[in-house]
């Protein structure tokens, strides 16, 4: 080994050693969880192990099937959404106007709240008495006032719109950088071949943009499945489950029922799912997709 | 094809002044080379032509309608850009007929003139690649293609061909002056490089600080320089100046020569100590075997092109350069005896040219 490549190795290893302590630990100590059963509420039946049981109970387990139903709808809405919204902000942050740099930090605000503050802060928008969203709607009317995370489908809006405001600016930020790597020069040329605006939206920043767009897309499906916090504190997976999605329905089984082994599994089922995408993600990169002008 | 008159243009950013009230014009199927340095503001002009910037004041004529308050798209010009700025998306084809489909011309039409500009460019086989596919000079080819496509009444090339090797740049002269002879185009093109102005150029304007300092044929800019910028500017090596003053007998005297001006000297210059300076190009410069020498100096190096030899003499502390043919025998430490040849002496007083 060469001395710059040892002296490499010292400076790798700090890290190296977080990330195997607080990522590559847990990872495998649930996946051997996942595998036993063990409740800790009848801890005289031990650490049992019992294969892929837990798997194939969860196969069958109509609340889990029902969570990674919620689950998709949550992580395919606030997706879309995210990378939509997010677009439309970073077109608007890329032109010039006075006080841009002063908009462009705002628009990270939302982002930079810890998500358990900023969904406490809609749980209080949605209270059922005194939340802001009921008075835009009813007014003072207060005996019109409905409780909007009681109701299944107005819960699951709720931690969406909520997610899709907290995290679009997110999304802006990696279209923005996509954006910017799009020279002026190829909008002057079109400028001058003839193109209006709309047109060189749709034929010259759309397509060019692709790249960056699935980026954020693929981030935000990454991340978008591992919700948990927002649910916790708006909806607690209620009502009846409703909002139930799999890593809140895991932490439940593990932490509130005392399932160790099954809400293992369900940890790894999440994790799997994120790791293929991850996987995904990175053969995009590797087939060059995510390089401007390389897909059509 | 058009011609383009452009009328006390201005530009300034802030309080600098880019381009200071500009005037010039264009015939119908001139080529016309703006030449200058870079930051001489030849760059904002070609722009403002093209309406990608504006100009703080003045008027643009394309042919007979006036274009200044026009948006690029309306103006009926093509710019092909130092970068290309070909479209990384889109083949070759898409890239040239772009501005067909945005303009809503028919699909056999734009075929047929995809394929007639293919043809003409020779970019036949390579209509179905991308521009990230090309060698440098394909994609140059698709970004003149690019422009001829829509028959537009004026091209802006902006240092169209600065971004490729040299051999290819000289192929690529060629090609552009074939161009412009079969298309009959008016062109207004931005250069640095003097060897394409002189080449391609029907006409060179030559701009320093945003202002016009000639404008001719270029054997009128090489031969007649107008003022000291243009003589310095214009030519490879560069034009020798010495500083002096004329005598009574029309002697020019410099520090560490002497040139006879008697002849070429115009009347109404006052002899003595009217201060002057003298330019004379290297190729001018010849070994004076006998008679009276207007330089004596040292060799300090020479410089064998194999078709030229570049001598540079030292006298008196400062040097001048010779361009000399390559059986010359001059040898670096030799001395020299140097003489101008008949008439090829630039007589400049206070910056500008005077005497014939």
């Amino acid at each position: 080994m060469k001395r710059a490549d040892r002296a490499a190795v010292w400076f790798v290893l700090p890290s190296l050693f977080l990330v195997a302590l607080f990522s590559i630990y847990p990872i495998c100590a649930s996946v051997r969880l996942g595998f036993y059963r063990t409740i800790l509420m009848l801890p005289w039946l031990g650490e049992k192990f019992v294969g892929l049981e837990n798997y194939a109970d969860l196969a069958t387990d109509a609340v889990a099937l029902q969570s990674l139903g919620v689950t998709l709808l949550f992580v395919g809405a606030s997706a879309t959404m995210e990378v939509l919204v997010g677009a439309g902000m970073a077109l608007l942050l890329n032109e010039s106007f006075r006080g841009r740099g002063l908009v462009r930090a705002a628009v990270l605000v939302p982002w930079a709240i810890p998500t358990v503050v900023s969904s406490q802060m809609w749980r209080y928008i949605f209270n059922y008495r005194y939340g802001l969203f009921n008075f835009l709607v009813f007014g003072r009317d207060t005996s019109r006032y409905i409780a909007p995370l009681a109701e299944p489908w107005l819960a699951r809006a709720a931690i969406i719109f909520a997610d899709v405001w907290k995290t679009s600016s997110f999304a802006a930020l990696i279209v923005l950088a996509g954006l910017q790597t799009i020279p002026d020069e190829l909008y002057e040329a079109a400028e001058v071949d003839g193109a209006g605006a709309w047109q060189k939206l749709r034929r010259i920043t759309l397509p060019l943009l692709k790249p960056a767009l699935l980026l954020a897309l693929l981030f935000r499906t990454i991340d978008a499945f591992k919700v948990f916090d927002l649910v916790f504190v708006m909806t607690q997976g209620g009502p009846a489950d409703a909002t139930n999605v799999l890593q809140f329905y895991g932490y439940k089984k593990i932490f509130a029922e005392g399932m160790i082994g099954y809400g293992s599994a369900i940890a790894v089922g999440v994790f799997l799912i994120s790791l293929a995408l991850a996987l995904l993600y990175i053969r995009l990169i590797g087939a060059r997709v995510l390089e401007p002008g390389a897909a059509r | 094809m058009a011609s383009l008159t452009v009328q006390n243009i201005s530009k300034s950013f802030g309080q600098a002044g880019v381009i200071k009230n500009l005037s010039f014009e264009v015939r119908d199927g001139e080529f016309c080379v703006l030449l200058g340095p870079s930051g001489c503001g030849k760059t904002t002009l070609l722009r403002i032509i093209a309406g990608l910037e504006e100009a703080s004041g003045g008027t643009i004529v394309i042919g007979d309608r006036r274009v200044d308050t026009l948006a690029p798209r309306d103006r009926d010009l093509a710019f092909v850009f130092q970068t290309y700025a070909l479209y990384p998306h889109l083949t070759v084809a898409e890239n040239l007929a772009f501005t067909l489909e945005v303009r809503g011309a028919a699909r056999a039409e734009i075929r047929r003139r995809v394929d007639e500009t293919a043809k003409t460019l020779g970019l036949d086989g390579l209509l179905a690649r991308k521009p990230r596919e090309l060698s440098g000079g394909q994609r140059q080819r698709v970004a003149v293609g690019r422009a001829i496509i829509r028959h537009p009444k004026l091209f802006l090339f902006d240092e169209p061909l600065s971004n490729l090797d040299a051999a290819l740049r000289g192929e690529m002269r060629g090609e552009l002056a074939r161009l412009h002879k079969r298309l009959g185009a008016t062109i207004l093109y931005v250069t640095h490089d003097q060897a394409e102005a002189m080449t391609l150029a029907d006409k060179i304007i030559v701009l320093d600080r945003g202002a016009i300092q000639q404008t001719g044929a270029p054997a009128e800019i090489y031969h007649a320089p107008a003022n000291l910028f243009v003589a310095g500017f214009v030519g490879s090596p560069r034009m020798n100046f010495a500083e002096g003053a004329v005598n009574g007998a029309g002697l020019f005297i410099g520090e560490d020569c002497r040139f006879d001006v008697s002849e070429m000297l115009p009347d109404n210059v006052k002899r003595g100590d009217t201060p002057l300076t003298i330019g004379i190009r290297p190729e001018d410069l010849t070994i004076a075997a006998d008679g009276p020498a207007a330089i004596e100096g040292r060799v300090e190096i020479v410089e064998d092109l194999g078709s030229d030899k570049f001598v540079h003499v030292a006298s008196a502390g400062r040097g001048w350069v010779a361009r000399m043919a390559p059986e010359a025998p001059l040898k670096p430490g030799g001395a020299v005896r140097l003489r101008a040849a008949d008439g090829k002496l630039h007589i400049f007083h206070s910056g500008r040219r005077i005497g014939r």
